[in-house]
């Protein structure tokens, strides 16, 4: 919703449909009787004080006919829509649930109707059907309904396209099914916003028909048809055809913005419809001070979902202008939502909570909305395992970075296009001038995942997060995104935090590794000392379980029994307790995350490290 | 299960050229190779994805099953865990729970799960639900296309394990996609090496992986990322 109200159209259309709405509700009880008294020595007046609109051949008041009429009108609007709507989808998922050909058959005949007007076959149906009301509705149904169709059949093309309609296939999960449980529900969503939209072109449509006589016939009325009494007399009376076109225009016009309005917001809202959480950030209170110097210096960050789930329990990190500092942990251990939760990406119902949290000696809880916009739009950038996740599929690749600029800097449209190309040039995108006119989908996923970098670099990052970047990428190519990324936290000295759960991966891009267990902190250390200075017993079980190239075929590989609690129900002891071989009775107590020098902080009571004997001897 | 002469052309774009690999009922076949060289395409078209030239011969093609690469894309985001998993299986209504709930726990997931959407799930949890999924159908030929990539180290050990005990006891052949030579090196018997959808290596595990003959193989062995740097 707030986003709908950031544009002006979005708010326009809002106003225009409530307001149509509304009158559409309560008209007919309000205005209906003034609308129907009859009043022959008031007969065809102009517009006056008494009758704004003035009045028709039987002397009743125009003003009131429209404001009484509204419901009529919207009714028949959304009886079309409902009539377009149904035949489309029907016609839309046929092709996905019939045999091939004649699925393609039914393809066919939808593209021909596409191509024919609209209201022509609105006009052929009504006239078939007979005159009236009835008619008109079901000419303006059939005449959209090949449009929706079309949409349909677009959205669930791409819906069935998908690894899990695939699955199903491949389960032998019959064609019906895969229709009404795959698909449908994937596509409800994008079709009811453009039914919004819908709605206004079939009231003007329905206005239009009535206004050429084969839609609603006295005694009944609506606006179309209050149009058509009133247009004989325009030169005469203006006000009279004037003011039911208005209120035509004016809800025809509101629900198009408003639908227009809702498909833009639904397709801006952040990645994963992820929402910042401005107001539950708390105010920096008990946390020490943020480490001086620091890019990112985070204390007791919590994030909660309701029902106790709670993902990120009291997490700290500092990270260091040019320092790379890996975070590993299995699935579920909420690296993501950590990274998010700095960026101010966790989705509502989430809370974030944090003792401090301060980007660049900068506590982001206690800036503005907007400020806090502007300093991670400019100061950080953040990279996701799924490229295609930041990227619009259909924009052009350079005008994407472009728009950064252009939306965080102010730039000049120029100046923000030779950046984009610079910066492209920068992640070594070859031939970026070309390149950068291209879309999404005309790069390959390691290109995808340079350009998504590059839009990073389009401000001057002094941060940048990088979650499972490489996941979906080859070694190949992972590793010239590896190097792609130490070189851009080199040159722009910024600081960078690298999420992975391969551990190999982050011992070769890193300096530092915090290691992560069901929302907490379990180890931290430097690369260096990861493979012979790890002591937390989940840590050395990570390192030992990572098959190498050395590694025995004939012995199962080793791995941690059991499972990480979920975010749910981690208790109050270790959550490592139950899968854990060192475990002890007095580990049903949390063991706090000790620190044994400036970079090493283990959270166990029976850590045996070398460096606990140097901290004590 | 072998593939013989299979081509694959999208528009004028040949994606898989002229590819021929056996894999021996009871075994692992590795398949490794950069991005964009026709990895995937190769498993789809053996599950019949996309349509193909060629051959592939020795199995009934209702018992291949695929795991997908992308956990956030292979499940409905409208379908609860358990309908998700439940969709592969004959077995009668009233075991169905206590089935979801075992193939929950092969993938050592909380059976708790079973009532929860793929959005409240982490990337590696999904894509568990996916192998259990497969796993559901009890399928002869498992096609696994970089079904760990998403996977810890932790967990990763214990399905290559799982993997590698169900073709034992399901006589389960099994295509296994990765770029992580070590996991396919680890779960293999042969390892096939692909470029621009041509083989061009393939070869018992460890003689593919010990004595390289292409200069490719080569190539991808040193990106192999190691402990310590
Ligand atoms: N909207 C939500 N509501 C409830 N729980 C959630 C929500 N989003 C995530 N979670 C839970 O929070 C936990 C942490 O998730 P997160 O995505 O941070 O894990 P991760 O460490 O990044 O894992 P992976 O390596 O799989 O990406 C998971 O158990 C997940 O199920
Ligand atoms: S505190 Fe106890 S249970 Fe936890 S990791 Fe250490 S030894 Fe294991
Ligand atoms: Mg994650």
């Amino acid at each position: 919703m707030r986003h709908l109200l950031r544009t002006p159209s979005g708010v326009i259309g809002l106003a225009l449909v409530a307001v149509t709405l509304v009158i559409a509700a309560v008209g007919p009880a309000i205005w209906g009787q003034e609308a129907e008294t009859v009043n022959a020595a008031a007969a065809l007046q102009g517009s006056s004080a008494e009758h704004p609109l003035g009045t028709d051949h039987l002397g009743r008041d125009i003003l009131a006919r429209v404001l009484a009429g509204g419901q009529f009108t919207v009714a028949l609007a959304f009886l079309a829509t409902a009539i377009g709507a149904g035949l489309g989808t029907l016609l839309g998922v046929l092709p996905a649930v019939l045999p091939r050909r004649a699925g393609r058959l039914v393809t066919g005949a939808v593209n021909a109707l596409v191509a024919f007007p609209a209201l022509l076959l609105a006009m052929f149906t009504a006239v078939i059907s007979g005159l009236g009301a009835k008619g008109a509705v079901l000419g303006i149904g059939i005449a959209f309904a090949p449009s929706i169709a079309r949409l349909t059949q677009t959205l669930s093309a791409s819906v069935a396209s998908a690894d899990y309609v695939a699955a199903a296939r491949l389960l032998r999960v019959p064609r019906w099914r895969i229709a009404t449980r795959h698909v449908l529900p994937n596509i409800g969503e994008p079709i009811i916003l453009n039914l919004t939209a819908a709605l206004g072109s079939s009231l003007v449509a329905m206005s239009g028909m009535s206004f050429l006589g084969l839609g609603v016939q006295p005694p009944s009325y609506d606006w179309g048809r209050l149009l058509f009494d009133g247009f004989s007399r325009i030169y005469v009376d203006p006000m009279v055809a004037i003011g039911p076109a208005i209120a035509i225009v004016a809800a025809g016009i509101g629900f198009n913005l408003l639908g227009e309005a809702l498909a833009r917001s639904v397709a801006r809202a952040p990645v994963g419809g992820k929402q910042a959480v401005g107001k539950g950030a708390a105010m920096p209170s008990s946390g020490e001070e943020p480490v001086e110097g620091a890019v990112l210096s985070v204390k007791d960050l919590t994030v909660t979902f309701p029902d106790g789930v709670t993902p990120v329990r009291g997490l700290s990190l500092t990270i260091m202008p040019g320092e790379i500092v890996g975070l590993v942990g299995e699935s579920g251990s909420g690296k993501s939502m950590t990274a998010n939760a700095v960026g101010g990406l966790v989705a509502y119902p989430g809370v974030v909570t944090a003792g401090h949290m301060s980007l660049c000696g900068e506590e982001l809880s206690t800036l503005s909305e907007a400020k806090r916009r502007k300093l991670l739009g400019t100061s950080m950038a953040m990279v996701f395992q799924d490229p295609m996740a930041s990227l619009n599929p259909a924009l052009k690749v350079g005008g994407q970075l472009a728009e950064v600029s252009l939306v965080h800097q102010g730039a000049k449209r120029p100046a923000a296009w030779a950046r984009a190309i610079d910066r492209l040039r920068q992640v070594h995108i070859p031939d970026p001038e070309k390149r950068a006119r291209q879309h999404p989908h005309e790069f390959s996923g390691g290109m995808r995942q340079r350009a998504v970098i590059a839009m990073g670099l389009m401000g001057t990052p002094r941060l940048l997060i990088a979650d499972e970047p490489t996941t979906a990428l080859d070694v190949t190519v992972q590793r010239q995104i590896l190097k792609l990324l130490r070189e851009v936290s080199a040159e722009a000295g910024a600081g960078a935090l690298f999420i992975s759960h391969d551990i190999a991966v982050v011992s070769e891009l890193c300096d530092r590794v915090v290691v992560m267990y069901a929302g907490r902190v379990v180890e931290e250390l430097p690369v260096a000392d990861l493979v012979d200075g790890a002591s937390h017993p989940y840590t050395k079980a990570l390192l030992a379980s990572l098959p190498d190239m050395e590694t025995d075929r004939d012995k199962p590989l080793a791995s941690i029994p059991g499972h990480q609690p979920s975010p749910a129900d981690v208790g109050e002891g270790c959550a490592f307790a139950s899968r854990c071989a060192l475990a002890t009775d007095r580990c049903v107590e949390r063991p706090p995350l000790t620190r044994y020098d400036a970079a090493h902080a283990v959270a166990c009571w029976h850590a045996e490290t070398r460096k606990a004997e140097v901290a004590i001897g | 299960m072998i593939i013989e002469g299979m081509t694959v052309r999208f528009g004028t774009f040949t994606a898989v050229d002229d590819v021929t690999l056996e894999v021996p009922p009871g075994s692992i076949v590795g398949l490794v190779g950069e991005s964009g060289s026709g990895k995937s395409t190769v498993a789809k078209a053996v599950c019949g994805l996309v349509p193909y030239t060629g051959r592939v011969e020795g199995l009934d093609p209702r018992r291949i099953q695929m795991v997908f690469q992308d956990p956030y894309a292979s499940l409905n985001p409208r379908m609860t865990v358990g309908a998700s998993v439940a969709e592969g299986l004959s077995v009668p209504k009233a075991r169905r729970a206590a089935e979801i709930e075992r193939l929950l726990s092969l993938v050592s997931l909380p059976t708790g799960l079973a009532g929860r959407y793929p959005r409240e799930l982490s990337g590696g949890q999904r894509q568990r639900v996916a192998i259990a999924r497969a796993l559901g159908a009890e399928p002869s030929l498992l096609v696994a296309d970089e079904i760990t990539s998403a996977l810890d180290v932790s967990v990763q050990g214990a399905v290559l394990n799982l993997i590698r005990s169900l073709r034992a006891e399901l006589n389960l052949s099994m295509l296994f996609i990765s770029h992580n030579l070590a996991v396919v090196r680890y779960v293999s018997d042969v390892v096939a090496v692909m470029r621009k959808g041509r083989l061009v290596e393939v070869g018992p595990a460890e003689e593919v992986v010990g004595s390289p003959k292409h200069d490719y193989t080569r190539e991808l062995l040193e990106a192999v990322p190691r402990l310590g740097g």
